[in-house]
Order: C-alpha cells, then structure tokens, then sequence
C-alpha cells in the first residue's frame, strides 16, 4: 500500500479493485459528471470507472460529515463561515440521518413534499446539495426542482408554480441610448421584461450606470411597466450611484463560492450588507423587498485561481450560501458563457445548468439560467432549445430574453424574445401576474391565455413611435 | 400539422383575424422594423406565430457557421508567410513559424495553459536565432507576434492590411524601431507572446491575435504590447486594442493608437495598467444623434 492509498480518507471495493479517495475534496471532484474545467483542475476522475466508483462511496458520506469537514478551510474562508455559521440544526432535523444515497431517494420520494423541502431548505448546506446532485441523473434534478417553490418580488412577483420569467437584456456596444430603446421596445412588444430590464454596460463606470439607470426609470414610469430595472456594473458602482441619487431597482454583483474569488471581483460579504441595506433605503419596490440580482457560474473560482482544489460545481453552489444570505430577487447562472475549457459542448452545458438549477432551488434561491454558448463552444441553438425546454419543465424562475439571441455588446449567444414565447407555448408557462396584466392591458398581448400578440402596433406605443416610423 | 388542439385553435384564431385585416401571410413583419437603423441587433425580425421566421433563421444560421469556421480553420501559415515576405516593409528575416504546445483544436480549446507557451521545436528556433549583434549587447526594440488564436480568418483578412499600416510608422520613426523578423505562431494564446519576446531578448512585443468571433464578427484582430516581456506576466502587464477590422476599428486608426502606446511604452518603460492611454479617439466617441431616448419622447 502506497503513503497515498494510507492516508487516504476514502477507499470502496470495486470487484477485484479497491479505490482511493483522499479527502471529501477530492471524492466529490471525482464523482462528480465529466466536464473540461475539472479536467483543467487536474481534480477530475481519472477514468469513467473511477468516476462511478467516487459516486458509490460518495453515496455513502452521511449527511452530517459536511457539517464537521469543511472543503475550504474555516478559518482561511469567510463563505465557509457563512455557511456553517448559519447552519440551522432545526431544519436539519429531519434529513439528519440520512447518507448522500438516502437523501436521494428521499428527495425523490413523496416524503419530500414542496411544503417539508421549503422546511428544511436552512438546514441544507451547499456541499450537501453538491454532493446528492452528483449522483442525480437530470431527470432527478428536473423533479425535484420542480417541487421546490421559490417566491421573490419588488414591483411584480417572480417564481409562482407554472410561471417563467424573462430578463429583457438591451445591451449595446457603444450603450447608444437609442440602440438600448430600440431593443427594450422590440422585448416588450414580445412581451419579454418581466423578472428585470437588465443592461450590462459596455463602458463600466458611474456616471454611465446612472445615465443607464435614469433611461430605464424613465421608460418605467413612462409606460407604467410592473417591472424592475438593473445596471450590470460593480456593487460599489451602484453603492455610489446610490448615493449620487440615481433610481436603482436592484443591485448586482457577479459572486463566486470562495472568499478568494469574490476578492478577485472586488468585494467581500460586508459590501453585499452594504449595498442592500443601501437599496432597501430607497423603498422602491411595490410589492416586495428583494433588492438583490446575482450572477454566478460554475468555473469562476478556478478561472480565479481561487478554488483551493474544490471541483467547479460544488464551488458554484457555495456561491448560492452568498447569494442566500442577501434575499436576492433574482440568481442567475450564466452557464455557458465562462467557455469551452470549463464546460466543452452542449452535453456538458445542459448538465451544468440542470444541476446550478436543482441546487440553487434546493437551497430556496429564485434561481433562472442563462442559456446560452459562446462560438468556440461545441454548441448550437438546438442545444439551447433542449436546455430551456429542460429548464421550463423543472420550473426555471426566469431566461433571458434577447434580439434574435445575439447579444451584439458580450458576443455571445442567450436565449431569444421569441424563444420565450415557445416556451410559453410548448409548457404553457406565464409571465409574472402584475405584468401579464400590464400585456393585456397595454395590448401587447392580445390573448394571454394563449400568449398570442397583437398583429398591430399597441396604441400606447404608436404615440411614441409616429414621427419614427413615419406616417403612423 | 401539429396535433396540438390549442395551437390549432389559435392558427385557426389568427387567420380570421389576418382576413379581417387584409394580411395572408404566415409572417407577420414588425412595424418597428425600421429602429435598425439605431443597432445591429436583430429587433424587428417579425415572427411565423411566436417563432423566428424562415429568413431570419437562416441569416442566424449562417453567421453562426461563419463564427464557427473561424474557430476551427487552420491558420494558412505558408500562404500567409508567401504574402507577407513580398511586402516592401516586412521586417528583415524569414518569419519565424512557430507552434505552441497545444497539439490540435480540441486542445487549444481545454487547456489554455498550453496555448500560452511554445512547443520545445519552436523555443529551439529562436534560441538559435538571436539578435546578429547579440554578442555586443544589443537587442531587437520590438517582436511582432503573429498568434492565430479563436479566428484565423481575422489573421488572414485582417493581419496583412493593419501591419501595412504599422511598421512604416515604427521604421519610419525619428527614433526608429528595430524590428525581429516576423514571428507566426498556431494554436497560440495572447500570453504566448511573451515567450516568444523573452526567448528573443525583445524589448517589447506586439501580439496580433484572433479574437473570440462573435456573431456579426467572425475577423475580429486583438493587439496586446508587453514592455519587456516575461513568461507568466499577467494581463494587468498588457495594453489592449480591440475589434480591429474593417467594420470596427479600422486600420489606419488602429495603427496610430499601437503607435502611440508602444512609443509611451518606451519612453516609461512601462506597459499594462501603469501606461494609460491618454490619445485622442475620435472613432471611439459616441454619435451625440443617437443619444437620446425616442421611447418617452425626448428628441
């Protein structure tokens, strides 16, 4: 037996073979679903076999072993400390007992209602929703997601069972405020816009996110749209705008599951506090008070540097113990964006997003997808069709919505307005409440039971667009 | 068609309505079509119930498989060396063809960290090709990079036309520039740039590299300079230019701005976050016309 094999906290039998495991760390990166970035790591299994074998002794860590066994240190990570500092033993209570395999079969079985998951979601930590994804098929991460019910609101309410939500994304690559009208205008009238209008600027500064900021507010309240509004810019940006007076609906940051990667982005957990405290203040919102808007994605913390050889997915759902601790309104994976060297084609982009959904959801996060590749990614449109199909089945809070899914500013490729709208139709999903009643009222839709649009141009738009279009 | 009772219902609804109203057509066109005029995104596509029309769909098609091809066409390296050899300003030297270690497509795009350096063969080739005086002490002021990176066809289109532009500025100089042949590299990253500088004693390099395609821009060149450049130099050591092509930034402008930095970049002895950019840019600035937001009327 070799110092390695000896010191190894896990080995499992395997017929003639037994394999080795060094620590927690290392038998969830080795169970965990084939993909580049780990492979990148150097933290992936080594064969198919060893990967299945990982999964079998990763089946049999009870539950409570991620709660005395931190995969980054807790005194190195203030993420870490989060998580098992909030650690609600109540609601653990019940899944107390239970293996990584149990918790499986659990969270499958008619014992885990929507009603017990929303009860024991504080007790759940975001290595043990990593862990039992791993060992999930996607028909596992469909259906139990799917059960978990997750509500946000600000000036519409996000998430309700058989409902979908779009973030209308009008970004252009000079910020052009008329280009950014033009696509918020085409979003609308393709009835998109419902979870946020949501800008990523092209020159990221404060007084360009407060010029963003005042346009948004200004269509908002022009048009009476139940919606909310976002720069995309840094969180001490918009602390700043903030202060400045600017209108800010939701606040954003881009967060990752360790503390040296949200060091890399430039903020800690203090300036979330920060930054929330500083929205809440203005009391914008109408029918709620979720004020936050995150952006996540598994492969982050290695692109950082920043992983401390913890494999990108379970890094990925310690970023939803950030994201947790803020009440945001809106997560939102950008799963294909990072590239081909952490998730390499459409099969392993579709995994990725299947399992941040499930986890995220798990975990009581208003999680939604951005479903979407990069052109040296081995991937295409039908790969995106069957991702959004996949995540409107499992109750996806929200997509994007995009002109013809070609983000001009970012360069890459996200869902379409009218890609929502099959969505729609294929699963009979609805916008937010308040703003499907704002469609129907404006006559953007013109059935929307149906979600059938209005052949015309709506009145309330024409006044707008008459010396335009000409001759209106 | 389809068997779907509620889609039938609906086609049935839309048809009455469209007789009603003069309109045939399965394709319903926008009238708002014409705010192209304000951006290249796809607005105003109009729709065959909810989805993208036929025509529409196949311009998607068809950018995305030219996005595609230039990822995935190897660089023409031969041809290229044959154009640029030609050139009146091609620096002295038979360009050096060079590879990282990287060994194929499917590589290059997993592991980065091989793109960032050079094959064993290709360190060998510039070991041996040092500066003719080197044993006096002196060196090449600057090594131009040529790196295929995620578009060949950017190298292709778009490498010739910009150094055309370039290298009589920097040989023309009062301060003239002394420039290293030619170095090409395949299955290259922006940082492998510095090993390419490093390994031929360079004051500075010059990357000319094929940017990631979007959509609309399949040719896209990115340049980077690094001040006395080091294997494991970071991007906060690199100035950038961006989307150069003729549909972006073009030539002549672009070629005024690698100027001026590497100029600035002598003189400081800097590069990267430390060497900032104060030109003019009159090709950066904004259209004050189209600034304003038609949708609450403002003009």
């Amino acid at each position: 037996m070799s110092a390695e094999q000896q010191h190894a906290a896990f080995r499992h039998q395997a017929g003639q073979s037994t394999f080795y495991f060094r620590d927690l760390a290392d038998l969830m990166a080795k169970a965990t679903p084939a993909r580049s970035g780990d492979r990148l790591a150097g933290v992936a299994a080594r064969s198919a076999e060893e990967r299945a074998v990982a999964q079998m002794a990763l089946a049999d860590v009870p539950l409570k072993r991620f709660l005395s066994e931190a995969l980054i240190p807790y005194e190195d990570d203030e993420v870490t400390r989060l998580i098992m500092d909030d650690h609600d033993k109540n609601a653990f209570a019940p899944i107390s007992h239970l293996t990584v395999g149990d918790f499986r079969d659990w969270l499958l079985s008619d014992l885990a209602t929507t009603s017990v998951l929303e009860q024991i979601r504080a007790g759940i930590t975001p290595e043990m929703a990593a862990a039992v994804s791993k060992i999930m098929r996607n028909q596992d991460l469909i259906l139990v997601a799917k059960k978990c019910h997750v509500k946000s609101a600000f000036r519409n309410t996000i998430g309700l069972p058989g409902h979908l939500s779009t973030r209308l994304q009008p970004n252009h690559p000079t910020d052009d405020l008329s280009g950014i009208a033009a696509s918020i205008l085409d979003g609308l009238l393709y009835a998109n816009g419902d979870a946020v209008i949501g800008i990523n600027p092209a020159t990221d500064n404060v007084p360009q996110a407060c010029r963003l900021m005042k346009m948004m507010d200004e269509v908002i309240q022009h048009y009476e749209i139940p919606t909310q509004s976002c720069v995309l810019t840094h969180v001490t940006n918009t602390i700043e705008a903030i202060e400045q007076g600017a209108p800010v609906d939701l606040v954003f940051q881009s967060i990752g599951g360790t503390q040296a990667t949200n060091d890399s982005f430039g903020f800690n957990l203090a300036t979330l506090q920060e930054a929330r405290d500083a929205a809440l203040s203005l009391k914008r919102g109408t029918v709620g008070d979720n004020v936050m808007y995150f952006e996540t994605g598994q492969g982050s913390s290695l692109s950082a540097n920043a992983h401390h050889g913890v494999d990108q997915q379970t890094c990925e759902a310690r970023a939803y113990a950030v994201a947790r601790k803020f009440s945001p309104l809106l997560v939102n994976t950008v799963v294909g964006f990072i590239g081909p060297e952490y998730l390499y084609d459409g099969k392993e982009i579709t995994r990725a997003g299947l399992e941040d959904h499930f986890c995220a959801k798990l975990l009581g996060l208003p999680m939604g997808c951005d479903v979407c590749y990069t052109n040296h990614a081995n991937a295409d449109q039908n790969d995106m069709d069957n991702l959004m199909t996949l995540l409107g089945v499992a109750g996806c809070t929200f997509i994007m919505g995009i002109p013809g899914s070609d983000d001009i500013m970012l360069n890459y490729q996200t869902t379409s307005f009218h890609d929502a709208l099959y969505a729609r139709r294929a699963l009979g999903l609805k916008p937010a409440p308040e703003f499907a009643a704002w469609l129907e009222q404006v006559e953007i839709f013109r059935n929307g039971q149906s979600f059938t649009l209005n052949n015309q141009l709506p009145a309330r738009f024409e006044q707008s667009l008459g010396n335009l279009l000409g001759g209106h | 068609m389809s068997t779907d009772n509620r889609i039938k219902v609906d086609t049935d609804e839309l048809q009455n309505d469209d007789l009603k109203t003069g309109q045939d057509s399965a394709v319903t066109d926008n009238p708002w079509e014409s705010l192209r005029k304000f951006t290249d995104a796809r607005i105003g596509l109009g729709r065959s119930g909810v989805s993208v029309p036929t025509k529409h769909l196949l311009d998607f098609q068809l950018a995305h498989a030219r996005a595609q091809d230039a990822v995935h066409s190897p660089l023409q390296t031969e041809q290229l060396i044959d154009n640029l050899v030609q050139q009146s300003w091609c620096p002295a030297g038979l360009p050096f063809q060079l590879h990282s270690q990287a060994e194929h497509r499917a590589e290059y795009l997993q592991r980065p960290d091989l793109g960032r350096r050079l094959n064993s063969g290709s360190q060998q080739i510039l070991q041996d090709h040092q500066h003719p005086k080197a044993a006096q002490g002196e060196r090449y002021d600057l090594a131009i990079a040529i790196v295929d990176g995620l578009s060949a066809r950017a190298i292709e289109d778009n490498c010739l036309p910009f150094l055309a532009q370039l290298v009589p500025l920097l040989t023309g100089h009062k301060q003239p520039w002394k420039i290293a042949p030619l170095a090409i590299v395949e299955q290259g990253r922006v940082a492998v740039g510095d090993h390419v500088g490093e390994l031929l004693n360079a004051r500075c390099v010059l990357v000319l590299v094929g940017e990631r395609p979007g959509l609309s821009s399949p040719d896209s060149l990115g340049l980077y300079l690094t001040w006395n450049p080091k294997v494991g130099h970071t991007d906060a050591l690199r100035n950038c230019i961006s989307n150069v092509r003729p549909a972006g930034y073009r030539f002549p402008e672009a070629a005024r701005k690698a100027l001026y930095l590497l100029n600035e970049a002598r003189h400081l002895e800097v590069s990267g976050v430390n060497l900032k950019d104060r030109s003019d840019d009159s090709a950066l600035e904004q259209d004050d016309n189209h600034n304003h937001n038609f949708l609450i009327g403002h003009s």
